[in-house]
């Protein structure tokens, strides 16, 4: 990585999420602080990383200050508490300017309102598991691609079995949700770009546009009977 | 008014047991029952079990209908996660948070959240006592905490 492409990444919490981040980040070559309240936990990281950790209450103004906050390019608040992380990037956003903050969240729901109160990222595991296990059960063959805009849009790919209901349609005559748009139909290999007169065949794999709240019922024109 | 507090402490308990005897509909919040020990014996609001900053607990709290929520628990940003919760998700007209950290209550304050600084608060009062002032204003007390805090702040960085 070119110098230019560095960032200064700091990470409050050294809880083992903030660990491992560090440590990664900076393999990258980033310039990276963590900031730790305990200081036990603070003292043995600091053996092992040197002076890129301080002791510090990472909520508090002042240590914000100390640390530099005003030139970070990234916050992360990964501590165990969701309050705490909302605060830290609520602060770096509005005392601070900082242009990206993320908080890793432990209740799922709390998703949603940290992003109405102006957290830019937020990374919740215990929402991933759960969706994975979903995932698993539900045995769909609608496969999530990609998440845009925060998870509001989702592009996916629908696998076209013998016993789909849009097995032998065209796409024309498919009842599409409202707001999905089929972007591309990979047969044998090749991506067509398809058009409404697009007959799908067993074997074909629909990559398409939706709103994730109508993933269901895209699920109930692609998916087959038998699920 | 229906009014609900968060956090059953000296301060909050005070309150509960205030505005009930003042005829006010009080629920009162907190994680642990023991502490509900602290309200008055004629008290007879609701009390509830539960985290705070948790949406299901509030609900159950029945914040959607409330006219004010009060968040008094001992962590500050527990009481401004709180606070942002009930104006967001539940629309309560009138929320109020104890901040500690001067700062942070003035940060919060900036962004329309009703903020008390006990901090500041109970340090103006005892000075004003001590010199034999009359009250001074909220305000002022508040600018006597940020000045404090900031100062300190600048001293450390040089």
């Amino acid at each position: 990585m070119s110098a230019a492409d560095a960032m200064y990444v700091i990470v409050v919490g050294a809880g083992k999420v903030g660990y491992y981040l560090t440590k990664q980040l900076l393999q990258e070559g980033h310039e990276v602080l963590v900031v730790e309240k305990d200081r036990k936990t603070a003292e043995a990281l600091a053996e092992e990383l040197g002076d890129i950790v301080m002791h510090a209450d990472g909520c508090e103004v002042r240590s914000m200050q100390e640390a530099g906050m005003g030139r970070a390019n990234v916050v992360v608040a990964v501590t165990g508490d969701d309050e705490d992380n909302l605060v830290i990037c609520q602060m770096a956003k509005r005392k601070f300017g900082v242009p990206r903050t993320i908080a890793r969240v432990n209740d799922p729901k709390n998703e949603a309102l940290f992003q109405e109160l102006g957290i830019d990222q937020t990374v919740s595991s215990t929402r991933i598991i759960f969706n994975l296990i979903e995932q698993q059960i539900e045995a769909s063959q609608i496969i999530p691609l990609a998440a845009l805009k925060r998870g509001e849009i989702e592009v996916v790919e629908a696998d076209i079995t013998p016993d789909s209901p849009a097995a032998g349609l065209r796409i024309g005559q498919l009842e599409l949700p409202p707001n999905t748009l089929i972007i591309s139909v990979i047969r044998d290999d090749h991506a067509i770009i398809p058009h409404a007169d697009t007959k799908l065949r067993p074997g074909d794999s629909v990559i398409a546009m939706i709103k994730s709240e109508r993933e269901r019922e895209l699920r109930e024109i692609f998916a087959s009977r038998k699920a | 008014m229906k009014v609900v507090i968060l956090g059953c402490g000296r301060v909050g308990s005070t309150i509960a047991s205030v505005m009930c005897r003042e005829g006010h509909d009080v629920t009162i919040i907190d994680q642990n029952p023991d502490s509900f020990r602290r309200l008055a014996s004629d008290f007879t609001g609701t009390k509830i079990v539960g985290n705070g900053i948790d949406e299901d607990t509030l609900r159950r709290a029945e914040l959607d209908k409330a006219d004010a929520f009060i968040a008094v628990t001992n962590g500050d940003n527990r009481n401004i996660m709180s606070v942002q919760l009930a104006k967001v998700r539940f629309k309560v007209p009138k929320v109020v948070a104890r901040i500690y950290d001067p700062i942070r209550a003035a940060a919060y304050a900036e962004l329309g959240i009703e903020t008390v600084c006990t901090t500041c608060v109970g340090a103006g009062l005892i000075r004003d006592k001590v010199l034999g002032r009359e009250f001074s204003s909220f305000e002022e007390y508040l600018r006597l905490g940020i000045v404090n805090a900031s100062m300190e702040a600048d001293h450390e960085r040089r």
